[in-house]
């Protein structure tokens, strides 16, 4: 027995000496680290192709009457700059997050199943390419939103079966990669890491991958009944054929609002590894947090009709909804005011991730607010599908789940790279950024509730002012960010910068601060001896 | 609570001013454009002028909520940016220990219970409001089309009418042009259209939504209503609109290309303008079905008077025509047989023995004389008349 335990160890060192090189390390990729920084970078990739769209849009947008594009590709830009930024650009950068810091934060060797792992990560390549390459396809790109509602879906040229194929692929990814970090959390902590101790980070992405398993087959079937719609004479969703185009969308918002939270809860759990360690002071109702994020996860399967306000549901139906919609405001708020109550009597240092942690909070905040407001189902009626709407997720999503990125990346890209960012440009890069994403979508409430609706090419010329200011800010949010790649994240990459102390933050705890920057290519070969708090290394 | 409205209405009418200012600051980039009555105004800043109760309560509740929020977020942020402020490394100060405390946190997850319980009270009246569609006085049936809206009067005065409502044609090649030009004043820009939704003042109008080809929205913001007109389904909503005027809306569900291009305008008329639009549509359709200045044969008018005998008479005077008790005959009447046409005519516009015999006024022109050529040369009285449309419409009152 021992000579084959014995014999294991030595194939590892083995593997140990002659780690791949060259693209056999990236393609044969098994190592959480690597995946990671993969996912990361599919993930801005993403982000720039996806932003580039929306810059059209704005270009389109600066004024009105059709200059840029025609009204079908303007559809085509819309639809394609949300399906990319929903799974191309949020979801994977979550999961790149999600692969480098789980298994530090937890204290383990590795993901559970390393080579799903590889082929969860690749999966999104084709993926990603058939999405942005169904803009040469004839007939253009899916140009029914992101939503993708039928039967709108069902008049749409080849590019939408593309699309729906895309989609299975994503979905089929997710599902592997929420697999692997549930069991990953539930079987490899290390010693002493109890549930109870685990970082919020590590619990929000538990959480996240739950809801990811539950809604990804769901919306998996919605695009599935698409296809056989559109190819093999089913009517689930044909009206000509007795099927039900409002059955579509309970089918995908009830995958769609749970997605709204797998997009946000992992920012959630940034936030509240950031906050603390910049108050030197130790989380707030650490356990009240564990609690609202699973009554979140919980809420966001009762609430998914508050999308389908204005289909015309019975009376019952709206306000069951609107009632378990505003219900989510609580546990919501609670998480709000555990991370000012960490704030509250700290040592407060503002340094980037600090930064664009509370710009989180301030600007998410918005963002919910808004949410409550859209919540109310008589509202609600004059704003939906308007840009209120838009500029509703906007908050939630630039400014929630993109800021909570960026607080990561300033966070823990030290560890990753092992040299520190400039201080001074991670500064310019929040600030530039949060003015420029205040200019651009703070206008759009006001076009929202002139009933200025969304998804238009050409509008009235009443909305030209407050169009024209967004698309600047539209312009400079874009600028922010590739400035943030080329003076920030390029600079990293190529080892240019300070050499990173093992722990940069002062306050930051974890175990991630228990290994030297950069972080080794293995770490927690043996499961390491905890402190009683499971936050330290005992030598 | 009458107070809170008179706060809630100040306080409109103060953002109202702030907008103004706005519009005529430097702001304006555009300055060649004026407000839209009853659509979208320059720099606007919340939800339009409210027109129908149910938008009164939308924008009471907007600003109810918009309030709200507001101290909220203030109250919440101001001890965030306070501990800011003071809680800095920079400024000495030490962390404090605490890190749990089960007080505070039942505190504040019932204090935001009880502020979702308040604010979802006046919102449920506003729901139960909105859905009531019962006791319409008017009912229209509005279909949704890539890229139109079909408007069909289903019940009520002006029953029968219907019509396609299209965005103008030269707003839409504007548009594929770069839109307006500058200097050029276009108010109602993609928002004209050719036949607009007439509907009277202060009737309650249930508009009925449905498709035929994918989901569209109906919805006029003044109004505060939107409705997704879905292919297959019918459903509905209503307004009852307080003031005359136009009022415009915008299709408010992606559904394909030219969905930018699909305007909803409701002209909102008074009760007599409304009756005498009516009369005019029912004209229109009338002169539309048959021209009234046809000459016809007898062999085409009596095949047509016929089956106008078929619908409207024969139920008295039978297929007979000889009547029966006080229904009277047909076949051999003098004043069928009489050389004076306009006997006959006058019968058929006016009834006869206190309405024991209808007025048929409702009946074209056409109908008419058809059915009148068709008495007047069957059974046995073979006259060898024929009265003209144009007879009926010169003796028509």
């Amino acid at each position: 027995m021992s000579a084959v335990l014995d014999h294991h160890d030595h194939a590892h060192d083995d593997h140990h000496d002659h780690a791949p090189t060259g693209w056999r390390r990236w393609v044969y990729a098994t190592n959480h680290k690597d995946i990671g920084t993969l996912y990361l970078l599919f993930s801005f990739t993403m982000f720039i192709v996806g932003g580039i769209l929306a810059l059209l849009i704005r270009a389109e947008l600066f004024q009105p009457g059709l200059q840029l594009v025609n009204p079908e590709l303007f559809n085509s830009l819309t639809t394609m700059h949300g399906l990319i930024m929903v799974f191309g650009a949020i979801m994977p950068g979550f999961v790149g997050f999600a692969n480098w810091m789980i298994p530090l934060q937890i204290g383990a060797a590795d993901m559970a199943f390393a080579r799903m792992n590889n082929f969860s990560f690749w999966l999104l390549i084709p993926a990603g390419l058939m999405l942005v390459g169904s803009f040469w396809m004839p007939g253009g790109a899916p140009a029914a939103g992101w939503t993708l509602y039928a039967p709108l879906t069902l008049q749409q040229g080849p590019s939408m079966d593309a699309g729906i194929f895309a989609m299975h692929i994503l979905g089929a990814s997710s599902i592997m990669g929420s697999i692997n970090i549930i069991v990953t959390i539930l079987n490899m902590r290390a010693p002493g890491m109890t549930l109870m101790k685990m970082p919020m980070f590590a619990w929000t992405w538990l959480i996240t991958a739950y809801l990811l398993i539950a809604v990804m087959p769901v919306l998996a079937g919605a695009i599935t009944m698409t296809l056989t719609d559109r190819h093999f004479g089913t009517t689930f969703f044909n009206p000509a054929g007795g099927g039900d185009p409002v059955l579509y969308q309970h089918i995908f918002w009830f995958f769609g609002h749970p997605e709204v939270y797998i997009m946000i809860l992992p920012a959630f759990g940034i936030i509240s590894q950031i906050v603390p360690a910049f108050a030197r002071k130790r989380l707030f109702g650490y356990t009240s947090m564990v609690y609202a994020t699973s009554s979140i996860a919980i809420l966001s399967f009762i609430v998914w009709a508050h999308h389908m306000f204005t289909t015309g549901m019975p009376v019952t139906g709206q306000l069951f909804f609107m009632y378990a919609t505003m219900l989510i405001a609580v546990p919501t708020a609670v998480k709000v005011f555990n991370w000012i109550a960490t704030m509250w009597q700290g040592s407060m240092t503002f340094e980037t991730p600090m930064l664009f942690a509370v710009g989180f909070i301030f600007v998410f905040t918005m963002g919910g607010f808004t949410g409550l407001i859209l919540a109310m189902a008589p509202i609600d009626i004059q704003l939906q599908d308007t840009y209120y709407v838009v500029a509703h997720f906007h908050y939630v999503l630039v400014a929630g789940s993109l800021y909570a990125m960026f607080a990561g990346y300033y966070y823990w890209a030290p560890k990753w790279t092992g040299v520190m960012y400039s201080e001074t440009r991670g500064k310019i890069h929040f600030w530039w950024s949060l003015i420029a994403f205040n200019v651009t979508f703070f206008p759009m409430h006001f076009l929202g509730l002139a009933g200025m609706p969304r998804r238009y090419a050409d509008y009235p010329m009443q909305f030209a002012d407050f169009n024209a200011l967004a698309s600047v800010g539209g312009f400079a949010f874009g600028l922010a960010q590739v400035y943030f790649f080329l003076f920030v994240v390029l600079p990293a990459m190529l080892g240019h910068g300070e050499k990173a102390p093992q722990r940069p933050w002062e306050g930051a705890e974890g175990l991630e601060w228990e290994v030297p920057s950069p972080a080794p290519f293995h770490t927690f070969e043996t499961p390491p001896k905890l402190n009683a708090a499971a936050n330290k290394i005992l030598a | 609570m009458k107070t809170m409205k008179s706060i809630w209405n100040k306080s409109a009418s103060l953002l109202a001013t702030a907008g103004a200012w706005l519009s005529t600051g430097s702001l304006s980039l555009a300055a060649t454009v004026n407000d839209l009555p009853g659509g979208p105004s320059v720099l606007q800043l919340n939800l339009p002028p409210a027109v129908t109760a149910i938008a009164r309560e939308q924008q009471w509740l907007h600003w109810f909520m918009l309030i709200l929020c507001t101290v909220i977020f203030v109250a919440v942020f101001a001890v965030m940016f306070y501990s800011i402020w003071k809680h800095r490394k920079s400024r000495g100060h030490k962390p404090a220990a605490f890190h749990e405390s089960v007080t505070v946190e039942i505190i504040w997850t019932v204090i935001p219970f009880i502020i979702v319980i308040l604010m979802a009270l006046p919102a449920t009246k506003v729901v139960v409001a909105m859905k009531d569609t019962s006791n319409a006085d008017l009912t229209i049936k509005a279909t949704a089309m890539q890229w139109k809206w079909g408007y069909d009067y289903i019940k009520g005065e002006g029953e029968g009418i219907g019509f396609v409502s299209t965005l103008d044609a030269d707003q839409r090649e504007m548009s594929n042009n770069g839109g307006p030009k500058k200097g050029e004043i276009v108010d109602d820009y993609l928002f004209k259209v050719d036949n607009p939704l007439v509907v009277p003042v202060d009737k309650k109008v249930r508009i009925i939504t449905t498709a035929n080809d994918v989901i569209h929205a109906f919805a006029v913001p003044a109004f505060g209503i939107k409705q997704d007109a879905i292919p297959g389904f019918v459903r509905d909503t209503w307004f009852r609109a307080e003031k005359i005027g136009d009022y415009h809306g915008q299709c408010q569900e992606l559904c394909g290309k030219e969905h930018a291009y699909m305007p909803i305008h409701v002209k909102v008329v008074s009760a007599e303008d409304y009756s005498k639009w009516v009369d005019g549509e029912r004209k229109k359709i009338a002169a539309l079905a048959d021209d009234p200045s046809k000459v016809w044969t007898l062999a085409e008018i009596t095949q047509r008077g016929e089956k106008v005998y078929a619908q409207n008479c024969v139920a008295c005077h039978q297929t007979h025509g000889k009547g029966s008790g006080a229904i009277k005959a047909l076949d051999g009447a003098a004043v069928i047989r009489d050389a004076d046409k306009a006997k006959q005519i006058m019968v058929l516009l006016n009834g006869q023995n206190n309405g024991a015999m209808p007025a048929w006024k409702s009946l074209s022109d056409t109908d008419i004389a058809a059915v009148i050529s068709y008495t007047k040369n069957h059974w046995s009285n073979q006259t060898g008349q024929v009265v003209q449309p144009a007879e009926v419409a010169a003796l028509r009152k």
